[in-house]
């Protein structure tokens, strides 16, 4: 069996310097393409009629909005292998607009090749592309100074941008630096030397492909492996399953399990379906200990002593949501196989992505690189990128949208001692929401008195709660016992009574809280102004019950009184209702049950 | 560690992965290599449970005999769930692909899949999908989001980055997940013979019954094929490099009988797998279009 060396490379740069027709060309050159796939090339060249020469670009760019615009959008995987090594490519796009799918590549390889067309230099998209490459854990680069047939083959002017090159990568760790001069649709230095550049006295670039070293031959580490299920199929069995991320294991070795710091003995190592008894490659296992420990997806199984376990950490990511980062905001964070509810609670700087400058700001739109401080809910297991990749990589994940808002790297873990402050943090009614992973509204209930508002209000309060949700129920009977005990009946008392309701409601609606207000409020202008009051949480809910069937019902005998004439002002005997002309949800308390009212309200809610 | 356990490990870690994230999986099993691939792999993945979720096979009615008599066979070796769906409908309307062009596609197995994935409410499907097939599946996520209508929006993917999967479902959402997105045929042939993998016949050459029809040999399966004026069946020495539906699917004349003799075919040959399969075909970008209405 063929057992190759892999390389994943991605390519960037720029619009238009060629990433795609270079990579097109090699597969061309080295008779990597299937015959039909040239055949198509063929033919789709004469379409995009560029003086009938073949498109080489049209071999990577698949979608056909890519086709008809002539750009990349997304990530191109391609496949090939020459007799040295197999290849995994991702074709970039080179927009500014589609930086996250070039970061999503980047994310994906081992080296980069960087293009740069020769007739324009080092462009700001080339400067933002070497920092992605760099902060995603790229560590082999490639500059290609492509289009040198536009320039006669000089070269003296690739000097010059050779020198630029070596300037912007100063301020980068690497492993290792390519530059070389092609002429991607023409060939040159490609697949073989260019006759045209006879002054390079380099390799061309697929051969260095072929041979460069990617592999940091590093000291053996201590065995880890991050859990990311339990599998017990019945009680005699508990086995953890996990991708090991280094080291060797055997049966009978002492570990630890993190967070929780427990010790163990491996009983048991299976290498997916076959017993072994060690293990040094990073494949799937499942492992079994020796006795019970609290562990599960998200902790980590290593022979490491101490490991280092923090809520708290200073990173640079790049912001790939449409959305504005927001300090204070509670997105969710995936780490290894973890995932834990985290929060950004300062940005220390942007990176320009022309100059590498810090600028300080304190918020970060799309395509942003920040350096920021984050707090997690509790205490994971993370280390610092550079030491280990695996457990020092993150996302942030949007709660309400599920976008992957941001990727990001730990730049080092903070202390309590670190003198963290939150930077001018305006706690908000949306950060209070956040943080209760709630929308807050006030879900208001009128209706005649006995139409049954209490009672579906407490049902629903009850799911509410049952679905995690922080409510506040406001009675109006109950109201009128505290806040509202000096207000009576009459009209002038009865709209400061739902003033005083909206007013709590709103207050409470700021505190990130979700309220239900049940109250009779019989007239329209009361509700209108209740509405102004709390703005657009507001949602009004007409219990749509008759003064018959109220009057029937009558449980606390107050429709009795009033008709003996005991009670003035009440609401449908000595006082109007004012049906609502255009409520957001009707009850109907004949026709349906106490619980399909409720669910349907959730269901409207989208709670 | 070589270039197969690298490719392996990855596939078997995103199977775990979903199966410890998400609600409701399936996974999707055509019958053929790339699904008998993915099965073995979820049998290695989760051993020693049974892989915790079951499979589905959407029957057109239309494969080949042999196929089914395979499907039927495995789920008895590996005792694993298999549901199968047909879409009753288009049965009744006697949609088939003689009569009927890339509608019988449409609706046997696009809309067949939808409707399957809707009726059990599946959040999650395995699909044995991989990048180096078409121009357009080059572009996509190994985690492919669908909206409630089962359509892709290529221009619009959610980011992945390293192999941190980000499997949070909006409402209404699904996920197609492609666990040999980054397998070549190459790697997938390789894979069968270092495991052992038992794969549907249809891929040795035989002496088969086959017509020459519109530039393609089809296999004549059974008798609802209706023969053309001057098509006659004739015994030849073929194989398949892809399966499906038998009248759309191409022959390759070939006396590759043996795994050893398939692998050194599929490696020297100078055209892609799907070349054989008539849907392919039929314009530029199509294969984009029916991913995008639904198709896996």
């Amino acid at each position: 069996m063929i057992s190759s060396t892999l390389l994943k490379f991605i390519t960037c740069g720029s619009v238009d310097d060629g990433k795609s027709t270079l990579i097109g060309r090699m597969l061309y050159d080295a008779k990597l393409i299937f015959k039909e796939q040239e055949e198509a090339l063929v033919i789709d060249s004469k379409q995009g009629s560029a003086g009938n020469e073949i498109d080489y670009a049209l071999l990577l760019d698949g979608l056909m909005a890519e086709r008809e615009q002539g750009i990349t959008i997304d990530v191109a995987y391609r496949y090939f292998n020459t007799e040295i090594r197999s290849f995994i490519v991702a074709d970039t796009p080179g927009h500014e607009e589609y930086t996250r799918n070039m970061a999503v590549g980047a994310s994906f390889c081992d080296l980069a090749i960087i293009l740069i067309d020769v007739t324009k230099g080092i462009l700001r998209q080339t400067k933002r592309h070497t920092r992605i490459c760099n902060l995603m854990g790229i560590r082999n680069f490639v500059f290609a100074v492509n289009k040198m047939d536009l320039i006669n083959y000089d070269q003296l002017i690739f000097g010059n941008i050779k020198n630029e090159i070596y300037k912007l990568m100063e301020g980068f760790s690497y492993q290792s630096l390519f530059i070389i001069p092609v002429a991607a649709s023409k060939g040159d230095n490609v697949t073989r030397l260019s006759i045209n550049m006879s002054w390079y006295e380099g390799i061309p670039l697929l051969q260095y492909l072929e041979e460069v070293n990617i592999v940091i031959s590093a000291m053996e580490q201590p065995f880890l492996m991050t859990v990311q299920r339990v599998s017990r199929p019945d009680h005699t069995f508990r086995g953890f399953q996990g991708q090991v991320i280094q080291g060797k294991i055997s049966l009978k070795d002492n570990v630890y399990i993190f967070p929780s710091g427990e010790e163990a003995t491996i009983k048991q190592i299976l290498l997916m379906d076959q017993e072994v008894i060690n293990m040094d490659t990073k494949q799937a296992v499942t492992l079994v200990l020796d006795r019970e420990v609290d562990c599960s997806r998200g902790c980590v199984i290593t022979k490491n002593e101490i490991q280092s376990i923090a809520r708290l950490f200073r990173a640079n990511l790049l912001w790939m949501d449409d959305e504005e980062l927001i300090v204070g905001r509670n997105y969710l964070l995936k780490v290894g196989t973890k995932m834990v509810p985290a929060t950004i609670i300062k940005i220390h700087y942007c990176v320009d992505v022309n100059s590498g400058k810090h600028i300080l700001q304190e918020q970060a739109k799309k395509n942003d690189l920040i350096n920021c401080d984050i707090s997690l809910s509790e205490k994971v297991v993370l280390d610092k990128f550079e030491k280990m990749p695996e457990l020092g990589r993150f996302i942030l994940i949007n709660r309400i949208t599920n976008m992957t808002s941001a990727c990001g790297v730990i730049e080092h873990i903070l202390n309590r001692s670190d003198n963290l402050t939150w930077q001018n943090l305006d706690v908000t009614k949306e950060t209070r929401s956040m943080l209760k992973n709630q929308v807050p509204k006030t879900i208001w209930f009128t209706g005649l008195s006995g139409s049954g508002k209490s009672t579906i209000a407490n049902a629903l309060e009850k799911m509410l709660a049952l679905l995690g949700k922080h409510t506040m129920l406001l009675d109006g009977d109950n109201i009128r016992i505290g806040l509202n005990n000096n207000l009576g009946f009459s009209e002038v008392d009865r709209v400061e009574n739902i003033r005083r309701i909206a007013e709590v409601s709103k207050l409470l609606n700021d505190a990130g809280i979700i309220v239900l207000v049940a109250a009779i409020s019989p007239f329209a202008r009361d509700r209108e102004s209740a509405k102004k009051i709390i703005g657009k949480d507001f949602i009004e809910i007409y219990v749509e019950t008759s003064l018959e069937e109220c009057e029937r019902r009558d449980t606390k005998g107050l429709y009795k009184k009033a008709r003996e004439g005991k009670i003035i002002n009440f609401t449908g005997i000595s006082s109007p209702y004012e049906i609502p002309s255009n409520p957001d949800f009707i009850a109907n308390t004949q026709n349906d049950s106490i619980e399909e009212i409720v669910s349907n309200i959730l269901k409207f809610l989208n709670y | 560690m070589s270039h197969l356990d690298r490719l392996e490990a990855e596939a078997i870690y995103i199977l775990r992965e979903v199966v410890a994230e998400c609600e409701k999986p399936v996974m999707l099993y055509s019958i053929g290599k790339d699904s008998s691939c993915l099965l073995h792999l979820a049998l290695k993945a989760f051993y020693p449970e049974k892989p915790p979720f079951p499979l589905l096979h959407i029957d057109t009615t239309w494969k080949f005999k042999e196929m089914i008599e395979f499907r039927d066979h495995v789920v008895e070796q590996s005792g694993v769930e298999m549901l199968v769906y047909t879409n009753e409908e288009g049965i009744k309307n006697n949609i088939n692909p003689f009569d009927y062009g890339s509608i019988y596609t449409d609706i046997m197995k696009t809309e067949a899949l939808k409707k399957a994935l809707d009726k059990y409410k599946f959040s999650v499907a395995f699909g044995g999908a991989r990048r180096d097939e078409e121009a357009s599946r080059a572009k996509e996520r190994i985690f492919s989001f669908r909206n409630s209508t089962h359509t892709w929006d290529p221009k619009n993917q959610r980011p992945e980055l390293w192999n941190l999967y980000n499997t949070q479902i909006n409402k209404g959402e699904s996920i197609r997940v492609f666990p040999i997105s980054n397998w070549t045929e190459k790697d997938v042939w390789q894979y069968i013979k270092q495991e052992n993998i038992e794969i549907v016949p249809l891929y040795f050459a035989k002496e088969r019954p086959v017509v020459w029809r519109d530039g393609n040999l089809i296999m004549f399966d059974d008798d609802r094929m209706q023969l053309r004026p001057g098509e006659e069946v004739k015994m030849r020495t073929v194989r398949f490099r892809t399966l499906g539906c038998y009248p759309l699917t191409g022959a390759t004349l070939s006396s590759a009988d043996t795994l050893d003799s398939v692998i050194k075919e599929t490696l020297s040959t100078s055209s892609s797998e799907r070349v054989t399969r008539i849907i392919d075909h039929e314009a530029r970008g199509s294969m984009e279009r029916r991913k995008k209405e639904g198709y896996f």
